[in-house]
């Protein structure tokens, strides 16, 4: 594992072989990257171009709508890479638990819908979320429940509950309470659009799974559900991540979806990041947008991988004193 | 080891699969601390057998009682039997030492007791300085034996074995075969067996059952089956073997005659009785036939089959060496142990003239199906 040097780049041959991906980042997302972040020290003319070097877009950044939706933005689409997960992984179990044939079947049906363009099915859904139709009475029920279920509570534990996005901040009026234009729209919508990108990482990790693990479970005493969670669950731990992945940083950056079905209720930055470029004509503050989205992602990730470095390394500290323990007390020959 | 009471009983047992019937009215019983094996090719059954007493399949007749209890229709998770399967299935993402823990974490046992009684199955082992490491770091006889090690750590009714050496190269499962018993010797569980390989069966279990399309052939120990098969097939499945297909012509007392196309008439020893014009195969081992240039001393007495063979293929094992003999119609194997120097007697080679010869006693009749 000392041996970076030479694991990461053995040979020229292996550098030509990876030079055209590494020029393709460089050119595509690198430069522009660097571009972007280049804009926001820059000011912006009445006609839509970059002006001159300046602080002044960064000033122009406080503004007291902004961290609200960045936290929304976070918020939802969270909730979005939950739902998409809970609903991939059984969905991915069931699909590589059956036989071949009916696996490419049903694996085939899940990208199906990528057939048709993206915007036809949002405007689909539009249709289907009509204030007419059944998915607002359905609307109307969950969040009658929802209101029994947090209503009673004292009020600042409410908001706590609707800053989470648990509760809804007003009362349930059937007339303006509609599914369409609103939060709830855009994380059905969300979920429905991303999680084929969810089940297949999951799929491809549950495919690989040695499903025997679970009967070695149960014939040890495991529950059948406790077998999923403890056994199958870590064992396609790689799909996972890469499933949360694979929605979480599309779902920051979506703007077609709040832009069509969520109204004014739902605005993420993806939204203020088209209305800043297009509407505006301000560059550089859209740049900062993007530099503040880009930025409030990294940070995460960047603590969460550095904690995962720390309880690793904790963890072999840990196996190293219980083996040392074990290896002293074989060693005293008590154990027979 | 006698089956000493009925711990484990298989009543009437009945399993199809489709239109296969996997196993055909089984019904045995295996005695407590047993080693117990259920020998047979593959697809006779045994792993369904196997499978049902882990709760893995339904009999679609009869009952499985094991301590006077009738587990037929509980879930593997609700009775102590526990296996070993084939390849192991080791969780790859918890430790050794987790692993190993995982049934007594389920029966929420106490911390302390937990880290005793898997300290202490490693020290059995002698795995203990890999507790911390990952399945995937080890060898297959280490995989091997943590996966005893799990199965056996809550100490099961009965410990079931799939086939556990089979991926195993010979050198490690002749190892295995000697810990198992070992293992076996030290914690006195119940072990059922299941293999295909008559080696591994002879040599560990206390009682073999025999089995063949779904049918236990023969249920005895390691030696009796061998010498004494009940059927051509165990005969034939359980070592090598000579068959000669016959009629039974005359009846001497305890001996009989049989003769059939392409041999000269055999004298075999009738302990069942049997009446003349019965159909008979009559199994001689190739290590009771005695391969010989000069004709057998006459001490041996009259009543032994001698016949006058021609050597065809011999193959020299160090050990032993085994000739391929065409004796009448008839090509028969025989082994000739080298007990003493090999190289101070006069060699047989090819085309030599022989005789072979075997007492009547040496070779063992059962009725032709």
């Amino acid at each position: 594992m000392n041996d970076n040097k030479r694991t990461r780049f053995p040979n020229r041959a292996e550098w030509l072989v990876t030079a055209p991906s590494f020029l393709w980042l460089a050119l595509f997302f690198a430069v522009p990257a660097v571009i972007v972040l280049a804009f926001t020290f820059h000011g912006h003319d009445a006609s839509g171009g970059v002006g001159e070097w300046s602080l002044s877009t960064w000033r122009e950044l406080v503004d007291p709508d902004y961290p609200a939706i960045v936290w929304n933005t976070l918020r939802i689409s969270f909730e979005v890479t939950l739902w998409s997960i809970v609903l991939a992984v059984p969905c991915a179990y069931a699909i590589a638990r059956m036989s071949p044939k009916w696996r490419s079947i049903v694996a085939g049906s899940i990208m199906l819908p990528f057939w048709t363009s993206f915007v036809v099915r949002v405007f689909a859904w539009k249709t289907m979320l009509h204030p007419d139709g059944w998915l607002q009475a359905c609307y109307l029920v969950f969040l009658r429940v929802r209101e029994w279920l947090f209503g009673w509570l004292p009020a600042f534990l409410q908001k706590a509950l609707v800053l989470l996005g648990v509760a809804s901040s007003g009362p349930v009026d059937p007339a303006t309470s509609t599914i369409l234009d609103s939060e709830a729209a855009v994380v059905l919508v969300s979920v429905y659009t991303f999680l084929p990108f969810a089940i297949m990482p999951i799929y491809t990790a549950a495919e690989k799974f040695d499903f025997s693990l679970l009967e070695a479970a149960r014939d040890l005493g495991a529950k059948n559900f406790y077998a999923f969670r403890k056994i199958f669950i870590p064992g396609i731990r790689q799909g996972l991540v890469s499933a949360v992945l694979m929605v979480f940083i599309p779902a920051i950056g979506s703007y077609v979806i709040p832009q069509m079905l969520g109204g004014t209720d739902c605005v993420l930055i993806g939204n203020k990041i088209f209305m800043r470029a297009i509407q505006n004509r301000n560059i550089p503050h859209a740049s900062a947008l993007a530099t503040l989205m880009a930025v409030s992602v990294l940070i995460p990730i960047g603590l969460s991988m550095w904690w995962k470095k720390r309880q690793d390394s904790r963890d072999r500290r840990r196996l190293e004193e219980q083996t040392a323990r074990l290896m002293t007390s074989s060693m005293e020959g008590g154990v027979q | 080891m006698d089956s000493n009471g009925e711990f484990l009983v298989f009543d009437h047992v009945t399993k199809r699969f489709g239109a296969l019937t996997a196993v055909n009215d089984v019904s045995f019983s295996v005695g407590k601390g047993e080693f117990f094996s259920l020998l047979g090719p593959s697809g006779c059954g045994k792993t369904t057998l196997l499978r049902m007493l882990g709760g893995f399949e339904r009999p679609d007749s009869g009952r499985i009682y094991l301590e006077g209890k009738d587990i037929t229709d509980l879930a593997p998770n609700q009775r102590r039997v526990h296996t070993v399967f084939q390849n192991y299935a080791l969780f790859p993402t918890m430790t050794i030492w987790d692993n190993i823990a995982f049934s007594l974490r389920l029966a929420k046992k106490p911390k302390a007791e937990i880290e005793e009684r898997v300290d202490a199955m490693l020290a059995m082992i002698q795995m203990s300085e890999h507790a911390w490491k990952y399945p995937n770091q080890l060898s297959g006889g280490q995989k091997q034996r943590v996966a005893i090690a799990r199965a056996l750590v809550d100490r099961p009714q009965v410990l079931l074995l799939d086939e556990p050496l089979a991926a195993l190269d010979l050198k490690l499962r002749q190892h295995m075969l000697l810990e198992l018993d070992t293992i076996h010797d030290q914690v006195g569980i119940t072990f059922l067996y299941v293999t295909h390989d008559q080696g591994e069966a002879m040599s560990l279990s206390d009682r073999i059952a025999v089995i063949n399309k779904g049918k236990v052939e023969q249920l005895d120990g390691p030696a009796k089956i061998y010498e004494a098969p009940a059927t051509r097939f165990v005969a034939s499945f359980i070592g090598d073997t000579n068959f000669f297909s016959g009629e039974i012509v005359s009846t001497e007392g305890d001996y009989c005659t049989i003769e059939g196309e392409g041999f000269p008439a055999i004298r075999a020893y009738n302990d069942k009785q049997l009446k003349v014009g019965q159909k008979v195969d009559l199994s001689v081992r190739p290590e009771k036939i005695r391969v010989t240039l000069q004709p057998p001393p006459p001490e041996k007495g009259a009543s032994i089959n001698v016949y006058p063979s021609t050597v065809q293929d011999i193959v020299y094992q160090g050990v032993y060496t085994k000739y391929w003999i065409k004796s009448g119609d008839q090509r028969v194997a025989a082994l000739k142990p080298h007990s003493r120097f090999l190289l101070d007697q006069e060699p047989i080679t090819w085309n030599d003239e022989v005789f072979v010869w075997w007492h009547p006693d040496d070779g063992y009749m059962v009725e032709a199906q």
